[in-house]
């Protein structure tokens, strides 16, 4: 091993010690001419270690598994459902979807995949993703009736299927093998072998470390040029490699020394540092961004009162938040859609206050009206994460301005997961507020967004119990076109802000860098690797 | 001696079982729940129970204890609950880089620090000991990531001759390959130990330096280098050598500053990423590694002395 290698080493002649030194550094200035212009070394937001992105939400899993595995159907820049893997066809009544697979398509073991591999793979995934499970609930059949087509049978209409299969986030269903995909949907997978444009290296592989990708020789991309997650994945470069840096310091030291292509999160602080440097480019790559919100929990005094709901969320100004969380106004957009600025329904109905500034002494009124006795409010306070650090001391002051007693507890984010999933009382191991954040993507629409569960202690991490929300989501199901969807989005906009299912803080964006020799890298919220070129 | 020695290495058991107890119940007290790290943010409390019930992690805590000790007394020291891997693997791959640069460390300070100290004695209270004695209290003051950073910006990012950060293996690509990667981290973790040796050596030798048999030596007509490098440094050793064993175990057990800095895959980044992720396997393995770790190496420094001090028998 390499410990004894250098002992051994070190005690060989130094005539030996230079020979052999001299041949390796040959042997690597050769290698690496044969494959570092196609390889990308890339710093990602956080490691990989979760490597089944169905039984995890996990960011850093299901870029993982875009790289390696394939879609039936992916969303385009205007978040239409395309094409990926298979073609469809939808039944007059709207009840019968049949899918179709293209020609061509090979698993990463050689098999070829078929329908059978995606009516196993859907039917895992339905089991743990929120879309998936109501698609479940209206669905008769799901079954592949040959190797090339399979038919997704419902009771009755559900308008957002395609939309749901073809979401790129917080699931994404990802098509496997049928042998993988019998693994059950809580326990992970252990083999990793999708249809996907790359490659996973197992033996290359360290969790939390590095993972490399190599590209997949086999993969037949569409036709289409790429457009966001849809389209042609057509690979440019030999091999990617993920490797993670605790230190963001670092990671830019390297991106400035050359040792490095991208590093896909940055914190807008840092960014002078890269100025002047014409080898490197910061962007915003993300169109949308993050939203961060906070969560009250309904079970106990005092957010069980909606008066006092409302009196937090008029005392919080959601510029103030964002100018303490990230700084720099380029990088943040005050937003009182609750799903999100940019999107098909986006609206911004009853955040007046929340987007001017809050009101404290609207808040202090309201307060006085309610039910608050004065019992201290435990705010859980993570230390650990830079992007949630800074919320709950703005909110805290807020709070305190308009007449809360505010606990902050000082936490790790670990310490905060699991602390929030308790429904004990507050002064018993439980909380009343905290703070995180979602990509857009998975907040745009009622049927994705965690926090609109209004099904009491099976909801969201709160668990608000409000079946206002969960008829209004039905109706959203049942809607025929984007302007009845935009119609019903509009009440769940003005339905949960007057309730205060959640309280939207606005939306960042963490910018990336690159070397400036990377090329064509597509604006999708998730960061993908093909389309991109490294130059010279 | 060699009863002594088997004394010592049985001891080691019950000190183990002892951490393994420990570590266990410490880690279930601590809040925490490696299910909801795997499952991430969206998951319901439904969903959580779940995974946790698949993980094992509901079963009763003398069930898993016993189930874990079960398998350590196999050799097994089980599987990531976090990435499913073995944590022998895992401890597999990151245990060299952090070994190598342990060693590298230790042979560089060890190679300044005792020259340094040594001279230091000699010329006591010339302009030569204030420097050692200065440099000391420097090295001992600055924080490790600011050395590293200021060693980075200088030899890296202003002078360009060697790497921002990484690690390459001596086995697989090379010891110049190794040596331009840990040339900077193990700098800045010997800034540290050379300032500890120098100033150990100094005190032990200027207490040496003042006996009877020194100055007999020097009466003789003996060359002052070998007064000083083998009739004091070698009376002066033990608590030299102490220190350095302490030093070495210390590196073993992770430096997570340096290692973040410079970006080695060592095992105080696995052991702190495991504890974020309360990853109990690993947690575990890791402590009675470092705690191994440290038992061996103060049993192979109490055997040392005999060597350098044959006055010491056990």
């Amino acid at each position: 091993m390499s410990f004894h290698s250098f002992r051994s080493r070190s005690t060989s002649s130094i005539r030996s010690l230079v020979a052999g030194a001299l041949l390796a550094t040959t042997a690597m200035a050769t290698a690496g001419a044969a494959w570092a212009e196609t390889t990308i070394t890339a710093v990602m937001h956080s490691g990989l270690r979760v490597l089944d992105p169905v039984i995890t939400t996990a960011h850093i899993t299901r870029n993982h598994a875009y790289m390696i595995y394939d879609v039936l159907v992916a969303v385009d820049g205007d978040f239409k459902p395309q094409p990926q893997m298979a073609d469809w066809t939808v039944s007059d009544d709207g009840l019968t979807y049949t899918f179709t697979l293209r020609d061509g398509l090979k698993f990463h073991d050689g098999a070829p995949v078929t329908m059978a591999d995606a009516e196993a793979s859907l039917k895992r995934w339905a089991k743990r993703d929120a879309g998936g499970q109501l698609i479940m609930d209206v669905t008769e059949s799901l079954t592949a009736t040959d190797d090339k087509t399979l038919v997704w049978k419902l009771t009755k209409p559900f308008g957002p299927l395609l939309d749901t299969i073809g979401k790129q986030s917080a699931l994404p269903p990802f098509i496997m093998p049928a042998r993988i995909a019998a693994t059950p949907s809580d326990t992970a997978i252990t083999e990793h072998i999708g249809s996907g444009p790359f490659k996973f290296v197992v033996d290359e592989f360290q969790p939390g470390v590095s993972v490399t990708y190599v590209k997949n020789e086999d993969y037949l991309p569409r036709s289409e040029p790429a457009d966001n997650m849809a389209g042609g994945k057509v690979v440019n470069v030999d091999k990617v490699v993920w490797t993670t840096m605790p230190d963001v310091q670092t990671s830019m030291n390297a991106l400035l020394a050359g040792e490095i292509d991208y590093i896909e999160a940055l914190q807008v602080d840092l960014l002078p540092l890269l100025d002047g440097d014409p080898d490197v480019v910061y962007e915003k790559r993300e169109p949308m961004g993050y939203q961060t919100i906070g969560r009250m929990n309904f079970k106990y005094p005092p957010f069980n009162d909606i008066k006092v709901r409302q009196a937090a969320q008029m005392a919080l100004s959601q510029e103030a938040v964002l100018a303490t969380l990230v700084g720099n106004p380029d990088y943040y957009e005050v937003c009182g859609a609750i799903f999100g600025c940019g999107t098909p329904l986006a609206d911004a109905t009853g955040s007046e206050t929340l987007t001017s500034g809050g009101d404290i002494e609207g808040a202090k009124k309201l307060l006085a009206e309610s039910s608050y006795d004065g019992t201290p409010l435990v705010l859980m306070a993570p230390t650990d994460v830079v992007t949630l650090a800074a919320q709950p001391v703005v909110a805290a002051q807020a709070l305190r301005n308009a007449g809360f007693n505010v606990d902050m507890q000082p936490m790790d984010w670990q310490t905060l997961v699991t602390r929030r999933a308790s429904q004990n009382p507050p002064a018993e191991g439980g909380w009343n507020l905290f703070f995180t954040n979602w990509l857009v993507p998975e907040i745009s629409s009622p049927l994705v967004s965690p926090m609109l569960n209004g099904r009491g202690d099976k909801a969201w991490f709160g668990w608000p119990d409000d079946p206002v929300v969960e008829e209004l989501k039905a109706a959203f199901v049942d809607a025929g076109s984007l302007e009845e969807q935009q119609a019903i989005a509009k009440k769940i906009q003005a339905h949960t802000l007057e309730q205060v299912l959640y309280i939207p803080l606005g939306q960042y964006i963490n910018p990336q860098a690159r070397r400036s020799n990377i090329v064509d890298m597509l604006p999708s919220p998730v960061p993908v690797f093909w389309n991109i070129k490294k130059e010279g | 001696m060699l009863g002594y020695i088997i004394r010592r290495i049985l001891a080691i058991i019950p000190v183990m079982l002892i951490v393994a107890i420990f570590v266990f119940l410490l880690l279930r007290l601590t809040p925490g729940d490696p299910a909801a790290i795997i499952a991430g943010d969206m998951a319901t409390p439904e969903q959580l129970d779940r995974i946790r019930e698949a993980m094992g992690l509901n079963d009763p805590l003398l069930t898993q204890f016993m189930t874990w000790i079960g398998q350590l007394l196999k050799g097994d020291l089980g599987v990531s609950l976090i990435s499913g891997t073995e944590v022998t693997e895992m401890i597999g791959q990151r245990i060299f880089p952090t070994l190598n640069m342990a060693l590298l460390t230790i042979v560089i300070a060890v190679l300044i620090a005792v020259p340094m100290g040594v001279i230091a004695a000699w010329r006591h209270r010339s302009w030569i000991d204030y420097a050692v004695m200065s440099f000391s209290v420097l090295g001992f003051s600055v924080p490790v990531f600011v050395i590293g950073y200021l060693f980075i910006l200088v030899f890296s990012i202003t002078l360009g001759w060697l790497p921002v950060q990484g690690y390459a293996s001596p086995s697989e690509k090379g010891m110049l390959a190794f040596l331009d990667r840990a040339i900077l981290p193990a700098l800045t973790l010997a800034t540290i130990y050379v300032a500890l040796i120098a100033r150990m050596t100094r005190a032990s030798m200027l207490e040496v330096l003042g006996e009877d048999y020194i100055r007999t030596a020097r009466a003789k007509g003996v060359r002052e280098s070998k007064v000083l490098f083998r009739h004091a440094l070698r009376n002066a050793s033990v608590p030299i050598l102490t220190v350095i064993g302490t030093g070495f175990a210390l590196l073993i057990s992770g430096v997570v500053v340096t290692e973040s800095v410079f970006n080695i895959p060592g095992i105080g980044r696995l052991t702190v990423d495991a504890i974020l992720a309360r990853d109990y396997p690993v947690i575990q393995a890791m402590i009675l590694i470092t705690s191994g770790t440290y038992v061996v190496v103060n049993l192979l420094i109490d055997i040392s002395y005999t060597i350098f001090d044959p006055r010491i028998r056990y």
